[in-house]
């Protein structure tokens, strides 16, 4: 099973259980991940983003070393921010950058995502887009950060043919005329940790092609059990379940 | 249903154990556990009638292995019904419950907006009907109104629970709508009857903290992100017999709510309270009054 959104480190407002990078790799091995896509909390608020990927290329080489697969924070408001792009792929050999546009203040309609976002397609990375971390309506009142609004995205990815994007944490069912809409380019992938309604994953399935569909979870943030039993209450065929616990994400990175 | 869906159902059944060989990352199934899940709407569920998106509902339960739904408010989409629409939404309910009565119970829809009709309401629904609770109550008038008081005397009268919902949004609440300091003050002046804090608030780590002292109001953990911790932290302040599992379907889905206790490292005790057992004894009073077998 590959899981494509977990994340390393603290998030800022609670312990978790699994925010210490061994027990994370504990509990995934236990319920049998056999890869990860790691980013780090840091990322969401460290305006030092070059310490935080060496940190969590490092962890993910010391505690899950072919398991935990980092994806970097770049901010592209930050100064020489290309350079944090660079390490990523050139010294952390990571094969994709996983972005907070709304903790970084951008909108994916900003000429700063698209150049991020081609400089990224031409390096091969694959570029994740965390449309939230929480529920704005439970936030702490000292951060209150609204969603990332994906429609601009449909325009820019059509003229990015190169890119491959994964939306995490959102509920593709609350707009699915937007999924669709990113889905028929063929670029765009979706994880379910936060898609809901009842069989959220077979109506999902249903809306937009289910090669599309990747497994995540956002442990430790959220229970890792979750997202797994949304799975099994969608009633997928055999092939089915297998293309979104593992298979469409195998076949993400590989391309 | 089109023909996608339609196959889709088809080959659920035929392929289930299937599906259980290939997941075999999966968790066990919750077989060892009764779960009874406490907060189900037909809202957002397909079909178009109650029997219709009951049966729906079921099918997805089966595959969680959750054995009972405690149903309410129809699927009327109107945030501030009307007299005939609770009415209407009661029926609703019913007739999904009489479609499946060894897997659902029905709880009656009130508000105390309209305080004299909810007491006809309920007569008609829990007293003389089969329903066997209150709420989720959520229209239009703060449970911590005088006016919820002729409806919590009847509660009393039956040893019915009351499931009230509650949020805490940073940004504000709806007019009308109760946070879990109204369930406490209405909790308090009726110390007899218990009290579901539905969502808990919603903000849970300030909505357990709330209701922690009144000891005749439990959480619900219905409706959320499922958030790590959640669980955890409901069962270390208020103790497993005072946690209450249930999803909020259609809304939401069973899974990920059903994911907050599972993944919970909580003592499998505790998960079994939890998961059915608390709601079991809750309305242990009226399922014996109405003869139910559960």
């Amino acid at each position: 099973m590959i899981d494509v959104n977990v994340n390393l480190s603290r998030w800022p407002c609670r312990r978790l259980l699994g925010d210490e990078p061994d027990g994370l790799v504990a509990n995934l091995r236990k319920r049998n991940v056999t890869q990860a896509w790691a980013g780090t909390f840091d990322g969401v608020l460290h305006k030092d983003l070059s310490s935080a990927n060496q940190r969590l290329a490092r962890d993910c080489q010391r505690y899950g070393p072919g398991l935990l697969i980092p994806f970097g924070s770049v901010n592209p408001k930050l100064p020489d921010w290309q350079e944090d792009l660079r390490r990523c792929h050139e010294d952390y050999k990571m094969p994709g950058i996983r972005l907070h546009p709304n903790y970084h203040g951008y909108e994916l309609k900003d000429s700063a995502f698209g150049e991020l976002l081609h400089l990224a397609a031409a390096r091969r990375l694959i570029t994740q887009v965390a449309v939230r971390m929480e529920d704005e309506r439970t936030q702490h009142p000292l951060m209150r950060v609204p969603p990332v609004e994906l429609s601009p995205l449909v325009d820019v990815i059509k003229s990015e043919r190169g890119a491959r994007v994964v939306v995490l944490n959102w509920n593709a069912l609350e707009d699915v005329e937007t999924a669709q809409k990113l889905a028929s380019t063929g670029r765009v992938y979706f994880d379910i940790s936060m898609l809901e309604s009842v069989g959220g994953v077979a109506r999902l399935a249903q809306a937009i092609p289910i090669e599309q569909v990747l497994f995540g979870s956002h442990y430790p943030l959220f229970y890792f059990e979750s997202a797994l039993l949304k799975v099994r209450e969608a009633g997928l065929v055999d092939a089915e379940a297998r293309a979104v616990l593992e298979g469409n994400a195998r076949r993400l990175l590989g391309a | 249903m089109n023909r996608r869906t339609l196959l889709k159902s088809v080959c659920a059944g035929l392929a289930a154990a299937q599906v259980e060989r290939a997941q075999t990352t999966a968790p066990e199934p919750a077989r060892p556990f009764r779960i009874w899940d406490e907060h189900c709407h037909l809202g957002n569920v397909p079909g178009d009638t109650p029997e219709e998106r009951m049966t729906a509902l079921i099918r997805w339960a089966d595959r969680l292995g959750i054995e009972r739904l405690l149903l309410s408010q129809g699927y009327g989409t109107d945030l501030h019904p009307t007299p005939a629409q609770f009415r209407e939404e009661n029926d609703r309910v019913m007739r999904a419950v009489h479609r499946f009565p060894d897997r659902s119970f029905g709880s009656v829809y009130l508000s105390p907006a309209y305080p004299e009709f909810s007491v006809q309401e309920f007569d008609r629904c829990v007293r003389d009907g089969p329903m066997v609770s209150i709420g989720e109550v959520e229209a239009d008038k703060r449970c911590s109104a005088p006016e919820m008081d002729l409806i919590v005397e009847r509660a009393a009268s039956m040893q019915v629970p009351i499931l009230q919902h509650t949020w805490l949004k940073i940004d504000g609440n709806e007019p009308g709508e109760s946070t879990p300091y109204d369930v406490v003050a209405i909790a308090k002046r009726h110390p007899d009857v218990q009290f579901v804090c539905v969502h808990t608030g919603g903000d849970w780590e300030r909505g357990i903290r709330i209701i922690r002292d009144t000891k005749n109001v439990s959480g619900d953990i219905a409706g959320s992100n499922p958030t790590s911790g959640f669980v955890e932290m409901a069962v270390r302040e208020l103790g497993a017999e005072r946690v209450i599992y249930g999803s909020d379907v259609g809304g939401r889905s069973f899974a990920s709510q059903l994911g907050k206790v599972l993944g919970a490292e909580i003592p499998d005790s505790a998960k079994e309270l939890i998961l059915g057992g608390n709601l079991r004894r809750l309305l242990t009073p009226v399922l014996r009054a109405k003869g139910y077998k559960w």
